[in-house]
């Protein structure tokens, strides 16, 4: 319901808010130095901005909490007029309950496991005494419908885990609106999310944004999402304002140096015909790697067989020097094929070969030289670089280990390794907590490096990094490639970045591969419709891009859903608009093969996928 | 100063040319820096440090002298020449609080750094370890968990007989029991880390990754546990002292103190030969609870959270 229209029309204005860090020896380090800008009703304003440029500090402003070790030291953040800089938790107590409502990053993280649904998004109203529990349940049905969720009546009695993560994250926000905030504030609430299911998200909040009349300020470092639902964006960069205005004009004549740069870092899903070319210098009879009819899962069953089968029947082939693209959506499988291949989990059939040689299933049973040919590169460098170890220690013990190297040849090589990822040598004494996400990524890929592997496997490694420092890693990757002959294999849920990469790509769908082939040909049609429908959700930094992509997805019924194992049949048939009743959930899917190494697993002919 | 209005398009001035550089999303460091609680126990805990190095030559008089030898009677009141009054045998209080810190605080430290090295060595070894041995360990370790401590000490010490040696064998087995369980928890949890896999999928052996990458990582949760293990030991081998079977007399020490003079709560003319240990139990041991606190407070509660 509208709000009415006796209350102010400005909801939120930030007046040369300074925000400081302070640090050990007292000194005080600016975080925000001085942010203008106005959030009126109805309206969606966007900070947009790498990480580290303020933009989530600045919107935590809003509710009138800074972070700890951050102080408020200058300016006004003026909520209907109120400033709440200088208020103690328990002024601000009604306020953040009525006034404002934030919503985090991670759903999973913010809903209690334990308590139902229903109980947790009524709460607050209840608790501050805005609602009754009989009105807060029926503004909460209206909010599940609204928010499109299926079966609004009874969502509400499941358990957090009993819905998938794009309903939860919906459900967040039901959560966040049940009690009539006058001001949104969404913090990268889809970041987490995969293509296919961020576009129902987006869709479900633009569309409750503007019933509920709310004002939202959103934090994302995404332009191509923001473009879809903000009316103002307000692009941040260290803590100061470089651009803002109409997204319209933010988009599509942006001026600010900085602004066209963050245009220019998101990339475009290729067209089919200017992918990579592969180079041929590095190539051999060989493939580097090998992947034949390899299964593998999880847990112990019957007759050395896993409990839970995740991958069936997987052929790969990559060639040396080349780079492998592996998509899907979460949980497809693509990182346990990436472990298969480390050895982290020893496959139960098929084999493995190492240039022509095969290569033992399990970790044990691999020589030190196998282990330093195949390098595996983790998604997050701050799990996966020991936070006691200097970087010098760090990439120094695997020069050590594989190569022998000691003392000042030792010290020389890290030096080689850190230039070689663009790092100074003086990061050598540092610990990993004292760099930022994308260095610590270069530390990462720089570790795999120092075994002088001939496969690395790269985990996602772009997914937890912002578009810019993302596009630098995936520059520094390719130079790598040029320089060093290394083959990779190129793991993301991520289509446009693996497509901008990648000679060859696998579409994993639930543990099979649905589509394989050069970059070119799965870009170009015929397309797996599951390939087809991962394409569609790429979302493109243009405005009214999310509502032609709803309306194409809307004809296809029940295409969004979780990914689901299946014994039989195709797994992709609950969610597939061409799947035919009988056969697709009877009968393995037949592989066809165009002939030029372009595989898809389908039933339909080639000339129906088209 | 007002703010643009929304329709209007800001540019920032810039500098054709000028590069973005990738921005520093690290927190600023922040060392440990003592609350006003953690300054209190550290003064209070290093009183009693000193006291128990130093208290047998600061003491006004030995550990069994009488400070009225011509005046014989029991229970005293604190006056010039004894501060804190006499005990049932007449001697000076304040002189075997002295010569006691030494004792109880001795005993308890050793006892606590025994119990971490068997329970350190061995909780990480089954952290390490396939799930078989884990499981061995983890069982026996539980039933001897099941035993109550105090019922335990009392039938070792009444078996065997009762000396320092065997006081702090005794109080370090039992407390093993409860440091290898959180030392094991702390090394699973670095276990699952993919620091830990990566050191493995290089080929690293068994050895360098307890030392190289568990160990450094479980210090410091381990070291804040220590201070809160010693305050369990303190009250531990105060309590089988009190019960007759810790120190033995005429030797001092706290928690026989507090036994020997009981006799003041019903007839003496002064509780102070009871209260004067008790409080010297209970102020050292609040002080390191401040000091653990806070330290843990700082690292963001995660041990408190967990115990």
């Amino acid at each position: 319901m509208p709000k009415d229209s006796r209350t102010q029309d400005v909801i939120f204005e930030a007046r040369d808010l300074h925000i400081s860090a302070r640090r050990e020896d007292g000194a005080e380090v600016p975080i925000v130095k001085g942010v203008n800008f106005t959030v009126r009703r109805g309206e969606v304003v966007a900070l947009i901005g790498e990480s580290g440029s303020g933009k989530t500090t600045i919107s935590l402003a809003a509710l009138g909490y800074t972070k700890p070790g951050l102080e408020f030291t200058g300016g006004q953040a003026l909520l209907l007029g109120e400033d709440v800089t200088g208020k103690t938790t328990d002024q601000l107590r009604p306020v953040r309950g009525e006034s404002v409502a934030y919503l985090a990053q991670s759903a999973a993280a913010t809903f209690n496991p334990s308590i139902k649904i229903n109980e947790q998004v009524t709460e607050a109203p209840v608790l501050h005494g805005t609602k009754t529990q009989g009105e807060a349940n029926e503004k909460a049905l209206a909010l599940y419908r609204a928010l499109e969720l299926p079966n609004p009546e009874s969502i509400g009695a499941r358990y957090p885990h009993q819905v998938s993560g794009g309903q939860l994250q919906r459900l967040m926000a039901a959560m966040a609106l049940c009690g009539d905030p006058d001001l949104l504030v969404l913090d990268e609430p889809t970041t987490a999310l995969d293509v296919t299911t961020q576009i129902e998200v987006l869709k479900a909040f633009k569309r409750v944004i503007k019933e509920e009349g709310a004002a939202a300020i959103y934090v994302t470092h995404d332009l191509a999402v923001v473009a879809q639902i903000a009316d103002h964006i307000v692009v941040l960069y260290n803590g100061e304002v470089k651009e803002a205005g109409p997204t319209d004009v933010i988009i599509n004549r942006p001026r600010h140096p900085y602004t066209k740069r963050l245009m220019a870092a998101i990339q475009p899903l290729p067209e089919p015909g200017q992918g990579n070319i592969a180079l041929d210098e590095h190539l051999r009879d060989d493939p580097a790697i090998e992947v034949r009819d390899v299964d593998a899962g999880y847990g112990m069953g019957v007759g050395g067989q896993p409990a839970v089968k995740i991958l069936r029947d997987i052929n790969i082939k990559i060639e040396r020097g080349q780079t492998m693209g592996i998509i899907g959506e979460s949980g497809c499988g693509k990182s346990t094929l990436a472990r298969v291949i480390a050895g982290l989990l020893p496959a139960c059939e098929g084999e493995l070969l190492l240039d022509g040689q095969p290569l033992p299933p399990a970790l044990a049973d691999r020589t030190r030289d196998q282990l330093r040919r195949v390098q595996f590169v983790y998604q997050m460098a701050d799990t996966a670089l020991n936070p006691r170890q200097y970087i010098r220690y760090i990439l120094g013990r695997p020069v050590e280990f594989y190569t022998g190297l000691r003392g000042k040849k030792r010290r020389k090589r890290v030096e080689e390794l850190l230039e070689l990822v663009e790092l100074p040598a003086s990061f050598a004494d540092r610990f990993p907590h004292e760099l930022s996400g994308g260095q610590k990524q270069r530390v990462n890929l720089a570790r795999a490096l120092a075994a002088e592997p001939e496969v690395v496997l790269c985990d996602e490694v772009t997914s937890a990094l912002d578009t810019i420092v993302g596009a630098n890693v995936i520059d520094l990757l390719t130079r790598l490639q040029k320089e060093t002959g290394v083959s990779f294999v190129f793991i993301s849920h991520d289509l446009s970045t693996v497509a901008s990469f990648a000679d060859e790509i696998v579409v994993l769908y639930a543990g099979r591969v649905a589509e394989q082939g050069p970059t070119d040909m799965v870009l170009a049609a015929p397309h797996h419709p599951y390939t087809r429908l991962l394409i569609s959700s790429v979302p493109e930094p243009r405005m009214g891009w999310l509502e032609e992509a709803a309306q194409t997805r809307a004809a296809r019924s029940g295409i969004a859903g979780g990914v689901e194992m299946t014994e039989v049949g195709c797994p992709f048939f609950e969610r597939c608009p061409l799947a035919i009743p009988g056969t697709c959930d009877k009968v393995d899917p037949p592989r066809l093969d165009d002939g030029h190494g372009h595989v898809i697993e389908c039933h339909r002919e080639l000339s129906e996928l088209e | 100063m007002s703010n643009p209005s929304n329709t209007e398009h800001f540019v920032a001035p810039f500098e054709e040319g000028v590069a973005f550089e990738e921005l520093q999303d690290a927190p600023p460091r922040t060392g440990y820096r003592p609350s006003l609680t953690g300054w209190i126990g550290i003064a209070v805990v290093t009183f009693w440090a000193v006291i128990a190095l130093a208290g047998p030559w600061l003491a006004p008089y030995g550990e069994n002298a009488l400070p009225f030898p011509d005046a014989y009677e029991e229970f005293q009141v604190p006056q010039a020449g004894a501060p804190l009054g006499t005990d049932v045998a007449d001697r000076d209080i304040l002189s075997r609080i002295m010569y006691g810190a030494g004792r109880t605080i001795g005993i308890s430290l050793a006892a606590t750094l025994l119990a971490y090295t068997l329970g350190v060595v061995l909780g990480i070894g089954a952290a390490v370890s396939g799930p078989k041995v884990d499981m061995v360990m983890s069982r026996i370790n539980d039933a001897f968990l099941s035993l109550p401590t105090i019922m335990l000490g009392l039938v070792v010490v009444a078996a065997i007989g009762s000396s320092i040696p065997v006081l702090i064998a005794t109080a370090g087995l039992i407390y093993a029991t409860v440091v290898f369980r959180l030392a094991r928890a702390i090394g699973m949890e670095i276990m699952v880390m993919d620091f830990v896999e990566a050191a493995k999928a290089r080929g690293e052996g068994r050895w360098w990754i307890i030392t190289r990458e568990i160990w450094p990582n479980a210090r410091m949760p381990l070291i804040t546990d220590f201070g809160l293990r010693l305050i369990y030991v303190i009250l531990f081998t105060s309590s089988l002292s009190f019960l007759g079977l810790g120190v033995q007399p005429p030797q001092a020490d706290w928690g026989s103190m507090v036994r020997e003079n009981l006799g003041a709560l019903q007839y003496g003319q002064s509780i102070v030969p009871v209260l004067a240990p008790a409080l010297s139990i209970a102020t050292l041991t609040v002080a390191i609870n401040l000091i653990v606190d806070d330290v843990s407070a700082h690292g963001g509660g995660r041990l408190s959270g967990r115990m």
